[in-house]
């Protein structure tokens, strides 16, 4: 902790002007404008943040489709399509190709993870760790502000990395349906239902006692491996089926399979797919705005 | 900026507090404190830890609800205008909250982005508060690559990016060595020149001499005296004191045979304090007395004594 050594400060500032600039926006005009746009701005920063670690973004959305689509569509895939045909629940009835059954949950599982990763640790580190909650919650924006801000910039991500991944699916030539571009943004719906509950939960601890690598451990993993993700939920036994009906993930494949190949189910659980993780979202988004305001105490 | 000199203006009432509680359960952080703080002034809350100083800033800062009691901070109530209210406040927490994954200019402009800002204006004020803050090779670097007092410097720097007219400092120099915590004075100094209100607290004596106009000393949420640093010395203590030392084993003992030297005498564990408007005569009596201390030294009053006549113990503990 040594201050470097510089001619004394008098001397150094005497002729320089101090804060010569003056501000162009009055008190009451900043506040005005964070009223309106508050949660913008906190996803500029979230965004300004984002970019130290853009690499490590890109690489894990790019990275990812990789080695998924290599590993289960084109290894096991082909394992799979030699022994089972059509007994993966294709619109058809034809022969159905694992990896254009597996694609859209690859897809949707994406959104959980990038959702996992970013609203457990740094929602702690934020409140705790560095801190970084305190600065602007001394400015004028609100906590739900910050709420907001945070999940813009986490939709931004979800969105990359479901578009990024989408390309990749297009290559394996794993969407036969045109309208599975729209994979996009069920899967990163999918990543909000269950990221703003778990902001939510990451915003009501106050101690870490590896709560989030349990969350880890016993809610993502479960949810991955038990959410028809691998194979219809319907082929697993009852007694493990309702992990999926309540697993956002297993709602947001489902909805992928209708746009991606035309899976065959009724309008109205399509609807429910989407009403479901719409619910799962607003719930989490209320409930963390009410834990943000309790702890920052705006 | 011009300041006109009538009298009205210089005198404007910019935070005003009265019987302001701040309770956690039963537990009265802030029992009752009324103050007002004029534009300009340099106004300091003095007390150990704990008496309810941080607690007290939060709520001019909008962050704390009040219990019960009133403030205005510009005319506006935090908890009804708390954006307007923060928008006429600069903030330095008393830790730093900077953003450590970005780098040290981003932080100032991410931060002006908070309060409505355009870029336009951020780059020239983000590079302007740097020069201010000595902290221009820095622009680039890494938060975490500064020093603690670089990083006191950009939360000062931070904290002015929106040209607040009132600036709250909670403990803005704990922690930093003496060269580090003297840079920092002197840019407060200069921020006060300038004619922005300056609200601090500290546990620091020598950080509310050199800064406070006036200042409250609290304790256990109460406020104790109010004052100048000089009026306040001169009200609750005299002019010098004399430390003595006989040893820890003997200072209490000793200190019997020390009554009626001076004007009162308050024993320490480490030390006996006589308090008399002349040390050295206050010293040759003590010798005349056949005592002899280890060591004697005759100083000033300081807050550090106001302090103990008014609640019996030690600012820094």
């Amino acid at each position: 902790m040594t201050e470097p050594q510089r001619p004394t400060l008098r001397e150094a500032d005497a002729t320089a002007p101090l804060l010569s600039l003056r501000v162009p926006l009055t008190p009451e005009e900043s506040a005005a404008k964070a009223r309106r746009f508050g949660s913008l701005y906190f996803a500029e920063h979230w965004l300004r943040t984002m970019r130290g670690y853009g690499w490590t973004v890109v690489m894990t959305a790019v990275g990812t489709p990789l080695v998924y689509l290599f590993a289960m569509g084109v290894g096991l895939a082909t394992l799979i399509d030699a022994n089972t045909g059509a007994s993966l629940g294709g619109g058809s009835g034809d022969g159905l190709p694992y990896l254009v059954f597996v694609a859209p949950a690859l897809l949707a599982t994406a959104g959980i993870m990038v959702a996992a990763e970013e609203n457990t640790y740094s929602v702690m580190s934020g409140f705790k760790w560095r801190r970084t909650y305190y600065g602007p919650n001394a400015s004028p924006l609100s906590s739900a502000q910050l709420v907001n801000g945070h999940s813009l910039g986490v939709l931004f991500r979800l969105l990359l990395t479901t578009g990024l991944y989408y390309l990749f699916l297009l290559l394996f030539g794993a969407v036969p349906d045109p309208a599975g571009w729209l994979m996009i943004f069920t899967a990163a719906l999918g990543g909000m239902a269950f990221g703003l509950p778990l902001m939510a939960y990451a915003s009501s601890i106050v101690e870490d006692k590896g709560q989030f690598a349990m969350v880890q451990r016993f809610v993502v993993m479960p949810l991955f491996l038990f959410s028809g993700t691998f194979f219809p939920l319907a082929s697993m036994p009852w007694a493990v089926q309702w992990i999926g009906w309540i697993s956002p993930l297993w709602h947001s494949t489902e909805l992928g399979r209708v746009l991606s190949y035309g899976y065959a189910e009724p309008a109205w659980l399509t609807a429910a797919h989407v009403l479901y993780l719409a619910v799962l979202a607003a719930a989490g988004w209320v409930l963390a705005k009410r834990n943000y305001t309790r702890r920052l105490g705006i | 900026m011009s300041h006109a000199t009538v009298p009205k203006q210089l005198t404007k009432t910019v935070i005003s507090a009265r019987k302001l509680v701040k309770k956690y359960g039963d537990f009265a952080a802030v029992d009752g404190i009324s103050f007002d703080v004029p534009a300009g002034e340099s106004f300091g809350l003095l007390g150990p830890n704990g008496a309810g100083k941080s607690t007290t800033m939060r709520m001019i800062g909008g962050v704390s609800q009040r219990t019960s009691g009133e403030l205005s901070i510009m005319g506006l109530d935090p908890e009804r205008n708390g954006p307007e209210v923060r928008a006429h406040l600069g903030v330095v927490p008393q830790q730093d909250n900077l953003d450590d994954e970005i780098r040290v200019r981003d932080n100032l402009i991410v931060y002006g982005r908070y309060f409505g800002l355009p870029y336009s204006y951020l780059r020239h004020k983000a590079d302007e508060l740097l020069e201010f803050a000595q902290l221009t090779d820095k622009a680039k670097a890494r938060v975490d690559s500064l020093s603690g007092g670089m990083k006191r410097r950009l939360t000062i720097a931070r904290s002015l990016i929106n040209e607040p007219k009132i600036l709250l400092l909670d403990e803005p120099t704990t922690g930093l060595d003496p060269q580090a915590r003297h840079i920092l004075w002197d840019r407060l100094f200069r921020l006060k020149e300038q004619g922005v209100t300056l609200v601090l607290t500290t546990h620091y004596m020598d950080e509310a001499e050199q800064l406070c106009d006036r200042l409250i000393v609290v304790d256990k949420g109460r406020i104790m005296a109010e004052g100048s640093p000089a009026s306040l010395i001169q009200e609750y203590s005299t002019r010098e004191v004399l430390e003595l030392r006989f040893g820890s084993q003997r200072n209490s003992t000793v200190a019997g045979q020390l009554e009626g030297i001076g004007e009162r005498l308050e024993t320490l564990p480490d030390r006996v304090l006589i308090y008399a408007n002349d040390g050295e005569a206050a010293l040759e009596q003590v010798r005349h007395r056949g005592l002899h201390p280890v060591t004697s030294l005759v100083r000033r009053s300081s807050l550090e004594d106001v302090f103990l006549r008014l609640t019996g113990r030690s600012l820094v503990d």
